[in-house]
């Protein structure tokens, strides 16, 4: 089907989140709608959804005018959605996940032979191997995307928009999902592909649109230049290549040893760690999601209760100590879901920036805060991290979130440190702030500093990282140069160690294990 | 991962399996709780007996269909023995399950919940011995009783599954049930009818329902709050319409109706439960009737699958075209409704007439009971007959002859039926799965 939106305006406020937005995606073609986070792209397509209400401009579907009033009537047009936070009830079975809203019934009960059909049929359809009665909190996000897939599929979707599909993913299931993208396109469904990824759309896309402050500033053909994509989409030049010294490391300074952390149920999820990072590297932390990387770092903080072993740093032993004496020993830290576990959404910036420092000088003394002192350090940290705010006494709700995220490390970066632990430090960021705070990280590199990376980008790790160690079912698999094969850094988060995986790359083995890997998560 | 890593996997090779789970730390909650319990049985139940006393069961009585004399009529059982062999039984399951859990080897849930049901058994028994010890316990009275406690428990508990599946704080329940009540007696009384009365109670209690939905659907208030306040509102004006109206001229607005006992031939016969499932009002058939639908609707339904998607994730039912708050204010309703019928159990249903504040905490108990069974009708209904049966336990016992028992405060008795909430509430269940989106209200982008 062919879908035209011709001169969409949505206006919130004095705010034009879209300005005369023209597009056309034509059958089967897999169109890239490339943009920064906060530049309209999330609102023109929930306009398509029907969820907003244009206030200017018009959709075409196959030529013909379109006009939704909810999402019901964008379905039943054939348009599919895969929203970037899953529309799936967590304690449903997968086949009632993509039946909920158009149940096949049988004497006025549900028909789930029905629905369990229809999954089989469409999940083999595309080698998705779902298990219709796998409840889907259970599946890992990959397969849950897939259940997503499904479910548009299933209402007979001929155009279907990814917001931020492969934000969730590991590498292997992007490639995955690029497999699909391309076999939905071939069978001739159009595809609207919104990210703000530019190996992804380089990889898989047909056509690219570019959007910036709610306006289209061009189109691209998937040959175009990386660089100049992103400065297409920022505004202004970037470099991508961060081009860092190579690092002076010195002594160790944090010694791990046989660090373990046990969930409630008894499972290791932190197993018999071993780290050494030495004082002016960067170690980073690779691994999929859920991999033990979130209670290595808390682990590191004091935040885990159960840790045994030793954390060692300049020779204080950290296990066993509460995370206010670890942040006062000079450990600075940006955690991984910085809406949740980073900021406290109504207070002020002023106030967020000194959250960790609050009672001592010269921020707090006794029961008493300083204004002064707290206004000062702000007005400081805005300025050098160019945090883009109204005022340092917004909330910090208002603010982007790649904006919020400078704050966090503003906080984290702005005191002498003896090591800085940073978890996903740019997730949600657009392409000109990670620049930004990339530079910031090795910065405090070269001063000496220690640094932890952890992320699930594979891309990210590499390009901070002096050495890489590789995480997998909580143990670390293996400790190796930045300068690794990317593919063998892909099979190791995928539970080979070094040597394997080498022997697989140097084989020819590596592309072709990725599509196998359907099942994550199943203890191996 | 495995079927696609098995051939060439050195990862799985080289680095050993993750063992069995170690033991969660709380392992021993509930072996230790049991084995307490047992230890009480064991120390006070059997010892506490007079020497030589005897229980009496009564099962079978005169007239009941018993051919044969297949249920013995009464069995009379030495009060100190039954209940130490009873604690022994006891003692060995908590120690069984204490075992296994510490080798780290649990049961299968249905095992497990199976072992601790007979527990249960057995040390309620072993208590029936000792509390009676030198009387006769007549169980068909006494589940008579529990049944009578039980329906208005019930009724509220579906109520709160109701509305709570679809992700609304139901704290009105004590609301719905007096306004249930109080609207019996009055449209009753006026229209002469006690059939009139079943019909108003349901629509009473609407106006509760309507208001709870209109505050926290409509206008999103702080759920909690907006039941507590509906709960008071519904006191002080029943008991407004009491104080004057019904007190002037109660011939016309509060006589005391009875809804006639319907009695199922042949059934109604059988010892101990014939009377207590088959000679009832209607509703306690409706009752048993809502629990059997609803479960159905709720498991096995579009409406169901529907409702529960509102009530663990509204904005995915949304994105698939289903009006989130339409299903809230339907629930709401229906909800309100069913503990309407609660309430006239309370006045028509027993043949009273209404008084002040006659919910008297019911709506709490019945909202307690909708945790315990888990948000789920039958759950909700053996909750309140657990409740029901403490209660009914409380009020036979106070009843004993003096000198016949093991003479136990009466302020103890009281407290029966709460402290059986607190256990089963805190202990035996151990954690519920609450409607993800339970008191969030729904607001579209």
């Amino acid at each position: 089907m062919k879908l035209e939106l011709q001169g969409i305006t949505k206006v919130f406020g004095t705010f034009v989140a879209n300005d005369a937005i023209d597009l056309v995606v034509e059958p089967g073609e897999i169109h890239s709608l490339l943009g920064e986070n906060g530049a309209g792209k999330s609102t023109l397509m929930n306009v398509l959804y029907g969820l907003y209400r244009p206030d200017g401009g018009e959709i075409l579907l196959d030529d013909r005018p379109a006009h939704f009033s909810g999402p019901g009537d964008a379905m039943r047009a054939g348009i599919g959605m895969v929203h970037q936070h899953f529309m799936l009830v967590p304690p449903f079975t997968v086949a009632e996940n993509v039946m909920l809203g158009h149940e096949p019934t049988s004497k006025g009960l549900l028909d789930l032979a029905t629905a369990r059909r229809t999954v089989r049929e469409i999940s083999e359809r595309f080698g998705f191997d779902l298990e219709p009665d796998a409840v889907v909190e259970d599946l890992p996000v990959g397969a849950q995307q897939r259940v997503e897939i499904v479910k548009a599929l299933s209402r007979r979707a001929e155009v279907l928009v990814l917001d931020e599909p492969t934000a969730v993913l590991t590498p292997q299931e992007t490639d995955e999902l690029m497999g699909i993208m391309r076999q939905l396109r071939d069978e001739g469904t159009s595809i609207v592909f919104i990210t703000h990824k530019l190996r992804e759309v380089k990889a898989v896309a047909d056509r690219i649109t570019v959007i910036r402050r709610g306006k289209v500033v061009g189109t691209a053909d998937p040959t175009a230049d990386q660089t100049d994509l992103a400065s297409l989409m920022v505004g202004r030049a970037v470099s991508l290549d961060l081009d860092k010294a190579p690092a002076t490391p010195g002594e160790v300074a944090l010694e791990v040893r046989g660090l373990s952390v046990r969930d409630a149920a008894g499972t290791p999820v932190l197993d018999r760690v071993d780290l050494d990072v030495h004082e002016g590297e960067v170690l980073g932390v690779a691994g999929v999601q859920g991999n033990g990387q979130t209670e290595l770092t808390e682990a590191l903080l004091g935040l885990q209760s159960e840790a045994r072993g030793s954390i060692r740093l300049r020779g204080q032993e950290l296990v066993g100590r509460n995370t206010r004496q670890i942040l006062d020993a000079g450990v600075g830290f940006v955690p991984e879901d910085r809406t949740h576990d980073a900021l406290i959404a109504d207070f002020t910036v002023a106030e967020n920036l000194i959250l960790d420092q609050h009672h001592r000088p010269p921020f707090g003394s006794g029961l008493s805060l300083h204004p002064a002192a707290i206004r000062e350090r702000a007005t400081a940290e805005v300025a050098e991290f160019d945090v883009r705010t109204g005022s340092i006494e917004d909330h910090v709700s208002t603010l982007s979130g790649g904006n919020q995220q400078k704050v966090v490390m503003a906080r984290a970066l702005g005191r002498e440190l003896s090591l800085f632990i940073a978890s996903q430090p740019t997730r949600g960021v657009d392409v000109g702030s990670i620049e930004f705070l990339h530079r910031r990280i090795i910065a405090e590199r070269d001063k000496g500093t220690p640094v932890v990376i952890v992320s699930t980008e594979l891309d990210e790790v590499i390009q901070l990282s002096d050495r890489i160690a590789v995480m997998y079912r909580g143990a670390i698999l293996g400790i190796v140069p930045a300068t690794e094969d990317r593919d063998v850094l892909g099979l190791m988060m995928a539970g080979y160690t070094v040597e394997a995986a080498r022997e697989a790359v140097a084989a020819g083995r590596g592309r072709t294990a990725d599509s196998t890997l359907a099942h994550e998560g199943e203890p191996a | 991962m495995s079927t696609a890593l098995a051939p060439d996997s050195p990862a799985a090779s080289t680095r050993e399996a993750p063992g069995r789970p170690e033991r969660p730390r709380s392992w021993w909650y509930l072996p230790a709780g049991l084995a307490a319990l047992a230890v009480i049985a064991l120390g006070v139940f059997a010892r506490g007996a007079a020497a030589g006393a005897t229980t009496t069961f009564r099962l079978a009585r005169e007239g009941d269909l018993n051919p044969g004399g297949i249920v013995p009529g009464d069995v009379a059982l030495p009060a100190g023995g039954t209940a130490l062999v009873l604690g022994l039984l006891c003692l060995a399951i908590a120690v069984v399950l204490g075992v296994l859990a510490a080798i780290s080897r649990p049961l299968a849930p249905r095992w497990r919940i199976t072992l601790v049901v007979v527990f249960g058994l057995a040390w309620v028994t072993a208590f029936l011995t000792w509390a009676f010890n030198g009387a006769r316990v007549d169980l068909g009275t006494l589940l008579q009783t529990m049944m009578v406690l039980a329906v208005p428990l019930a009724f509220g508990a579906l109520s709160g599954v109701l509305s709570e599946r679809a992700g609304v704080i139901n704290i009105a329940i004590e609301g719905q049930l007096l306004f249930g009540a109080f609207g019996a007696v009055l449209i009753g009384s006026m229209a002469g009818s006690a059939w009139v009365g079943l019909l108003a109670a349901p629509l009473m209690a609407l106006v509760i329902g309507a208001l709870l939905a209109l505050f926290a659907i409509g206008y999103q208030v702080q759920q909690i709050i907006v039941g507590v306040v509906l709960n008071v509102f519904a006191i002080g004006l029943t008991s407004f319409f009491f104080g004057s109206v019904m007190k002037q001229n109660p011939g016309l607005f509060n006589r005391p109706l009875r809804l006639p006992t319907l009695r199922i031939p042949v059934l109604a016969d059988l010892p101990v439960i014939g009377t207590v499932l088959f000679e009832q009002t209607i509703l306690v058939y409706l009752m048993f009737l809502i629990v059997v639908g609803l479960t159905i609707a709720l498991f096995r339904t579009r409406w169901g699958l529907r409702v529960r998607a509102v009530g663990e994730h509204p904005r995915a039912a949304d994105t698939v075209g289903i009006d989130v708050n339409r299903t809230r204010w339907t629930n709401v309703l229906l909800g309100a409704a069913v503990a309407g019928l609660g309430g006239a159990t309370l006045t028509i249903g027993t043949g009273v007439a209404f008084g002040e504040e006659m919910s008297s905490g019911k709506g709490y108990i019945a909202l307690a009971a909708m945790i315990l069974g888990r948000y789920h009708p039958v759950g909700a209904l053996l909750a309140a007959l657990v409740f029901a049966f403490a209660d009914a336990l409380q009020l036979n016992i106070g009843t004993l002859p003096a000198g016949a028992g093991a003479g136990i405060p009466s302020q103890f008795l009281l407290m029966l039926p709460y402290i059986v909430t607190l256990f089963a509430v805190a202990g035996v269940v151990g954690r519920v799965r609450v409607p993800a989106a339970d008191g969030v209200p729904y607001v579209k982008q």
